[in-house]
């Protein structure tokens, strides 16, 4: 990986300005499709909740929770462009440890309370929901 | 009316806050008013207020805001270490009938402030300013990614140590040990204002210490001079990397953890209070989720620091640099998968902490890999006995014993019986004073010409040393032995006198840890005014091998005047080995930022938002913070940020050092 022989001391004087050479440059239509997926993956949430289509609670969560995550890809990819090859990889790599320390932090967290909670004297843990 | 009238000015603020039945605080305040008075009057008389204003306060360039960040955690391990000594004198004549000469509402208050200073506010600096001073030297660049965000950050974390300076004399600091935990740390139990102290101290630090992580990432990834792959960075730059990368994903949970407790302590909610559904173990939980990289942020560039001083001062190439930067980077993901180890006893069951104690003791083996990396370094090496050096042994053969007690720790069952002990306390103190402190004293040592153009004064340097190293053993070591015989920390009264014997050595250890401490300052004043004589013009005087050497000392502002390209990890031993020479001609000119008063003012309103909120000052409160957005917008449109040094003058400077390399001969 090499990096940019560079004349600059910083990057924030105000106008120099030359960010995102490397990065995809976008279109019309990415931000567009960006915005109806957007727009779906938020409306069928909605009407779940709001119009009570599905019966089982538990079901409607995880259905809202598993489309939230997919929004969270669509924004990714077509509002912050990321993809494997933007700042020479760099976006992916630093996505690929965001989401390690996210799922160890929640699963860990997760885990961990549930069995404190399985630990408890009878009797307590009705009061430590987590 | 008058009454509610002045609750509105004042707030919770009032004559009875300041601690004026406290004869201890009133007399540490008139020394620190008398020594404040004088060193004002000192900076008028001698006309150093522009100076310093124009020079340091503003100052954009990374070298000088790292010294900056020294100067924070010199100051600060002076008040850490006062707290220190106090506990050490009050535990080794309470005994009994002796009620000692501290209360248990100002001992309680000690122990808190000593943690969270010696971590927040000395480490945590001390870290950055050695990070922020060397990294763009390491790999060639002229400043951070981001000056101004720079200044920003240390004024921030400046402003965090003053509202814990402070909580001394304007009400009280918080009386909860160093990480508050939940439920103590509520409004239930915490009804003063200590814990609102604690909050946005660490609130306000936090912005700066997570903002300068950012800065130093980007740094890292995109300024390295040409030439420089990743792995042919040196290695004290991959650690602040891994630090860094850790600051930006820890720091984050601690600022959601404070803003939680603070919500359930100034808006009534239940996060984690006892009822209505809270859970203070969820405080705990996600407390050492920040609380355990913490740990790894601190000692990882103290790992760099000791590989760059055994390489140079053995004359050797780093033995195992691959391995090295994998153990780094395998503890930085391995210090996200054991943090439950700090509360085995808050009742998981078997397989959480059998699955959390086997995490804890992998992450030894990487540490262990290093250890003999930085032996075999020195194997069959030219070693030379230079204080950084000295440093690396002591922290060797001191690290080793703490990482032992630690893995007894990582063991559940004994966790279960050495909880809460002395003996943990011996512990962490063994590796935070064993592995990090002793690193940066080695940093400090090694860098130091590197900063100012002369080397420290050994003499001091050698009695320094051998206090410190001596002292720690005296004073921990009872520690431990009181621990294994089950004397809980953070105590203030003893009933059993057979105990007193090992209090008293362990004071007796703070003690020459004291002249140690002194001896360093001394070891500043005495290199100072024999600057001359220790002058080090060839700006390599320890004959190293990374790429900040290659430079004068101290370095001009803009650090290189021609960005070096890089063909070997150790980059200036391989220019000295092929003789390179330093281009005489055809300099240009260098585009630099320009200093600015901002980050002074935000933080400066930071610091009266926090001050307003801890005392339900609301109008205070909102003025400063609107104040706060109005600077930070009002900068935004600031657009003369940068200037050129004309090449007439880089060819002014380099000419001068040209003259200077001839008299001292290269």
């Amino acid at each position: 990986m090499s990096a940019h022989p560079h004349s600059h001391a910083g990057q924030d004087h105000g106008h120099g300005h030359d960010h995102g050479h490397d990065a995809p440059h976008s279109t019309r239509g990415g931000y567009i499709t960006g915005f109806l997926l957007s727009v779906v993956l938020t409306a069928i949430p909605f009407g779940i909740v709001m119009g009570g289509w599905i019966a089982d609670t538990r079901v409607a969560v995880a259905i809202c929770a598993a489309l939230a995550m997919v929004q969270i890809v669509v924004h990714m990819i077509y509002f912050l462009h990321m993809n494997s090859k933007s700042e020479q990889g760099w976006t992916l790599m630093a996505l690929v440890f965001t989401i390690i320390i996210i799922v160890i932090a929640l699963a860990g967290s997760l885990w961990v309370m549930y069995n404190m909670n399985l630990n408890m004297m009878p009797g307590m843990a009705s009061g430590a929901g987590m | 009316m008058s009454d509610t009238l002045i609750k509105m000015i004042f707030g919770r603020l009032s004559i009875e806050s300041l601690p004026i039945h406290e004869p201890i605080v009133v007399a540490t305040f008139a020394g620190v008013a008398l020594g404040g008075v004088a060193l004002l009057s000192a900076l008028t008389y001698f006309r150093l207020w522009g100076y310093l204003w124009k020079e340091w306060f503003t100052t954009v360039d990374h070298k000088r805001i790292g010294i900056m960040y020294m100067v924070l955690g010199l100051v600060m391990l002076l008040r850490g270490f006062a707290d220190a000594i106090m506990m050490r004198l009050q535990q080794s004549m309470a005994f009994g009938a002796n009620e000692g000469y501290l209360n248990a509402h100002h001992y309680d208050q000690i122990f808190t402030a000593h943690g969270v200073i010696m971590i927040f506010f000395v480490a945590m600096p001390f870290v950055t300013g050695l990070m922020n001073f060397v990294v763009p030297l390491q790999i060639g660049a002229r400043d951070v990614s981001f000056p101004f965000l720079n200044n920003f950050s240390f004024w921030m974390t400046a402003a965090g140590a003053a509202l814990v300076m402070a909580s001394l004399f304007i009400g009280e600091f918080a009386r909860t040990g160093w990480l508050a935990m939940a439920p103590l740390s509520g409004l239930d139990y915490s009804p003063d204002v200590g814990v609102d102290y604690y909050i946005w101290a660490l609130q306000i630090a936090g912005v700066g210490t997570l903002l300068s992580g950012v800065n130093l990432v980007a740094t890292i990834v995109k300024m390295r001079a040409p030439g420089m792959g990743l792995m042919k960075m040196p290695i004290f730059t991959w650690t602040a990397l891994a630090t860094n990368i850790l600051i930006v994903a820890a720091f984050p949970v601690l600022t959601a953890v404070l803003a939680m407790l603070s919500l359930d302590r100034y808006v009534g909610t239940h996060f984690f209070t006892n009822t209505a559904g809270g859970n203070p173990m969820m405080y705990v939980n996600m407390i050492w989720i920040w609380g355990h990289p913490e740990v790894y942020i601190l000692i990882l560039p103290a790992f760099g620091i000791f590989s760059e001083v055994t390489s140079t001062f053995s004359g050797k190439r780093l033995f195992g640099y691959t391995s090295m930067v994998y153990a780094v980077l395998v503890i930085t993901i391995l210090s996200y998968l054991v943090w439950l180890h700090h509360f085995f006893t808050m009742g998981s069951g078997a397989s959480v902490n059998s699955f959390f104690g086997i995490t804890t003791m992998i992450i030894s083996i990487p540490t262990g890999a290093k250890i003999f990396n930085w032996l075999f370094t020195m194997y069959k090496g030219r070693i030379r006995f230079e204080l950084p050096m000295m440093w690396t042994i002591a922290f060797m053969l001191t690290f080793v014993i703490g990482g032992m007690t630690g893995v007894m720790l990582a063991v559940p069952p004994a966790d279960f019986v050495l909880h809460n002990s002395l003996f943990l306390v011996a512990h962490f103190h063994n590796v935070i004073i064993g592995g990090v402190l002793f690193g940066l004293f080695a940093g400090i040592n090694y860098w130091w010409p590197k900063a100012f153009g002369f080397k420290l004064d050994k003499k001091w340097g050698l009695v320094s040393f051998w206090c410190w190293v001596v002292g720690f053993w005296v004073a921990f070591t009872p520690l431990y032995v009181l621990g294994l015989m089950g004397v809980t920390r953070r105590l203030r009264h003893f009933e059993d006198p057979s105990l007193q014997i090992w209090f008293v050595i362990a004071a007796i250890g703070a003690a020459i840890i004291a002249v140690g401490i002194a001896a360093f300052l001394l070891q500043i004043f005495v290199s100072i005014r024999n600057r001359e004589a220790l002058r080090d013009d060839s700006g390599d005087p320890w004959n190293a091998r990374t790429l900040e050497w290659a430079t004068s000392s101290p370095p001009p502002a803009y650090n290189f005047a021609f960005s070096p390209v890089i063909h070997d990890l150790d980059a200036w031993y391989d220019m000295k080995a092929r003789g390179a020479k330093r281009p005489l001609t055809g300099y240009l000119p260098i585009h630099m930022p320009k200093n600015t008063g901002a980050g002074v003012i935000l933080a400066g309103f930071s610091l009266v938002v926090g001050f307003a909120m801890i005392w339900y000052i609301w109008w205070l409160a909102a003025a400063a913070f609107l104040g706060l957005l109005v600077t930070a917008i009002a900068h935004t449109f600031n657009y003369d940020r940068d200037f050129y040094i004309s090449a007439e003058e880089v060819t002014e400077t380099e000419n001068a050092r040209t003259a200077v390399l001839a008299r001292h001969g290269a």
